[in-house]
């Protein structure tokens, strides 16, 4: 089966899933009664009472459910996403303020939790049984049972609370005039790269030294699991007769570890990197709203909060798109690299 | 010809069910972690058994209701009359974390042992039956997959309302896909080894089959899972109440009382680690408990899942 064949199957079946996932969402949101979801319609704070009772039945919110679905996908088809009460917006709107935060951060973290993994993984399968094998692993399996936002707080009491350096948000406040006076060139929405091109290197530190302890929160968290997963596999690369015969040929240790092993080792690590990202997805929720960067994980604890459905809904659908795209790119990177694996 | 058979009386051969047991066991308890693990997990089985004990609730008939002695803001530190100190308004450090232990028990017991049943069920039917309702089960499984847990769940919890029962309730809707894709895999296998055929051959029920002769060869791949999993489902009810889904404040639940500190993260200037105890307790107790959860877990999977032991 040709390669485009296959993104196109998979791409129609992330329709398909997506479709399944609208329904469960709007169909549980259901439950919610017309009275609170009609929130969602009130643009303005001073409607009376009886106005509510109006809107409810001018939107039609104690139709039938499935009417009100595709009603709701009629809308979504014409690209109108409904109004976000909590980003005092159209939800798109919301969306175009807040995903760039989010986008950032993950930008810095993916490739520092990979490299953290992998690296750790390494050493700690080399050096099997030794004692700094015994201290990288219970390092790990203690990362892994820490609560994200029992991390943060940690790291926040510390860094700001005690030392008074790394505070939250994304900007110190005198500089936050800056990028909201009308000089300001917004090209991406993220910060560190925006300062460059506006050539405001002040900002790109200040951006960046607001960037440390999330990303930090993010790397110990997640690259736990990659560690564990780089270990094993790492093992298991270790004891082939490919590495054998290396041995006897006379490689060095240095060649056989870091050339012939680990790029084997790393192909198990490439396939848990969907799972991965959906724990950073979900771990993007608490660190954001712990760290006040208001990216969409913040976004999606305050709808979660006020009963804000349209972001919800729309939050959702967004994550399991974005989680379902980066798992058909593994895939695909899979494929390409290991040759053995036959896209079925 | 008798000799022979008063030797066998006497020394009657382990049974090789048996003989496995012991060497697991073994193997169990020669690991260091286990031992740790299971001692954490002793200690809050401990906790949790003799809280009415170790911390008398003064309203018996509603324990989780955490007792508290005024409504003053400022959270007070460890003393002889709160031994690990109060939340704001004055509640109880200890008492919470005491029942709080039954709250975490209940929870990740509740979700996995339901969503270990419902996996079970919906799993074999799939794997044993295939065809057009193993797709449509699985498919269905795929729509939960396509969403990170969390934010799923947030949506989900959200609809249904507030509180610890709904977290359970949304929690058990959305963990059996995992279950379930495991048993049917394991199924999948043997499902069409001999001794299913030679069954099914005899006549032998489809019901029967499953329960007979499927389900005791794969339902230990299915305990490794769930005693992995009960970690993770704690971590995401408290992550579900530290977000403010949960319970009400005063109500003895870790992630609740951990989302009472935001607030309390810097203390005053002459001394700003003052409010630590807020921060730090609540939350190790989560680590802590999570932490002998995994470990325990690591350990059954190292001992009994035919891939990885006996190495």
């Amino acid at each position: 089966m040709s390669l485009l064949n296959y993104i196109v199957r998979r791409l129609l079946f992330m329709v398909l899933v997506l479709f399944g996932v609208s329904i469960l969402v709007f169909g549980v949101l259901m439950l919610i009664p017309p009275g609170m979801r009609v929130a969602a319609y009130v643009t303005n704070e001073k409607v009376p009472p009886s106005a509510i009772d109006a809107m409810i039945v001018q939107y039609g919110l104690r139709d039938p459910a499935p009417i009100q679905y595709f009603r709701w996908l009629g809308k979504i088809a014409r690209g109108d996403l409904g109004y976000s009460t909590t980003a005092e917006g159209p939800v798109l709107k919301g969306f175009i303020q807040f995903f760039p935060t989010t986008l950032e951060l993950v930008l810095y973290a993916t490739p520092l939790i990979i490299f953290v993994g992998v690296w750790l993984g390494t050493v700690s399968a080399v050096h099997k049984d030794e004692p700094v094998d015994h201290f990288i692993r219970v390092v790990s399996i203690v990362g892994y049972s820490l609560p994200t936002f029992w991390l943060g707080l940690l790291l926040l009491m510390f860094f700001y609370g005690f030392l008074g350096i790394f505070p939250p948000g994304v900007l110190s406040e005198s500089l936050r005039d800056v990028i909201y006076a009308p000089g300001w060139i917004r090209v991406t929405g993220i910060l560190t790269i925006d300062s460059i091109i506006n050539w405001r290197w002040d900002i790109f530190l200040d951006a960046l030294y607001h960037l440390f302890l999330p990303t930090l929160n993010l790397v110990i968290l997640d690259s736990a699991l990659i560690m564990r997963l780089m270990r094993s596999s790492m093992l298991d690369a270790l004891g082939q007769d490919y590495i054998r015969t290396a041995l006897a040929k006379g490689a060095s240790n240095h060649t056989i570890e870091h050339i012939h092993a680990r790029r084997n080792a790393m192909l198990p690590v490439i396939t848990i990197s969907g799972v991965l990202f959906a724990g950073m997805l979900a771990g993007m929720v608490i660190t954001e709203t712990i760290f006040v960067r208001k990216g969409i994980g913040w976004w999606m604890a305050r709808a979660a909060l006020q009963l804000d459905v349209s972001a919800i809904m729309f939050n959702v659908l967004f994550l399991g798109a974005v989680f379902v795209g980066v798992n058909l790119i593994v895939d695909l990177i899979y494929a390409t690299i290991d040759p053995r694996v036959r896209l079925s | 010809m008798s000799d022979i058979v008063e030797q066998t009386k006497e020394q009657p051969a382990a049974h090789p069910g048996w003989r496995e047991f012991t060497f697991s066991m073994k193997r169990l308890f020669k690991n260091p972690l286990t031992i740790i693990g299971l001692s954490i997990i002793m200690f809050f089985v401990f906790l949790a058994v003799f809280a009415p004990l170790l911390a008398p609730p003064p309203r018996p008939f509603d324990p989780y209701l955490m007792p508290h002695r005024g409504w003053d803001m400022t959270p007070s530190p460890p003393s002889a009359e709160n031994l690990l100190g109060t939340l704001p308004s004055q509640y109880d450090i200890l008492y919470g974390i005491i029942w709080g232990t039954r709250n975490a028990f209940r929870i990740g017991l509740t979700v996995v042992a339901a969503n270990l049943f419902v996996g079970l069920i919906l799993g074999a039917i799939a794997g044993y039956f295939g065809g057009i309702v193993d797709e449509i089960i699985m498919r269905i499984g795929d729509v939960f997959y396509a969403i990170p847990t969390l934010v799923l769940a947030m949506a989900l919890v959200v609809a249904i309302g507030r509180g610890l029962q709904s977290i359970v309730i949304v929690l058990i809707i959305l963990g059996w896909p995992t279950y379930t894709r495991v048993i049917r895999s394991e199924i999948l296998v043997i499902r069409n080894m001999d001794f299913i055929l030679a069954a099914k051959a005899s006549g032998v029920s489809h019901f029967r089959i499953i329960m007979r002769h499927i389900m005791p060869n794969s339902i230990f791949s299915l305990i490794i899972v769930g005693s992995m999993n009960v970690g993770v489902t704690i971590l995401i009810a408290a992550a579900l109440s530290f977000l403010g889904l949960g319970s009400d404040t005063g109500y003895a639940d870790w992630g609740a009382m951990v989302s009472t500190c935001r607030n309390f993260i810097v203390g005053p200037p002459e001394n700003r680690l003052a409010y630590w105890y807020l921060v730090f307790i609540p939350g190790f107790t989560i680590a802590l408990f999570v932490l002998g959860w995994n470990l325990l877990g690591d350990a059954i999977r190292d001992v009994f899942d035919p891939r990885v032991r006996r190495r």
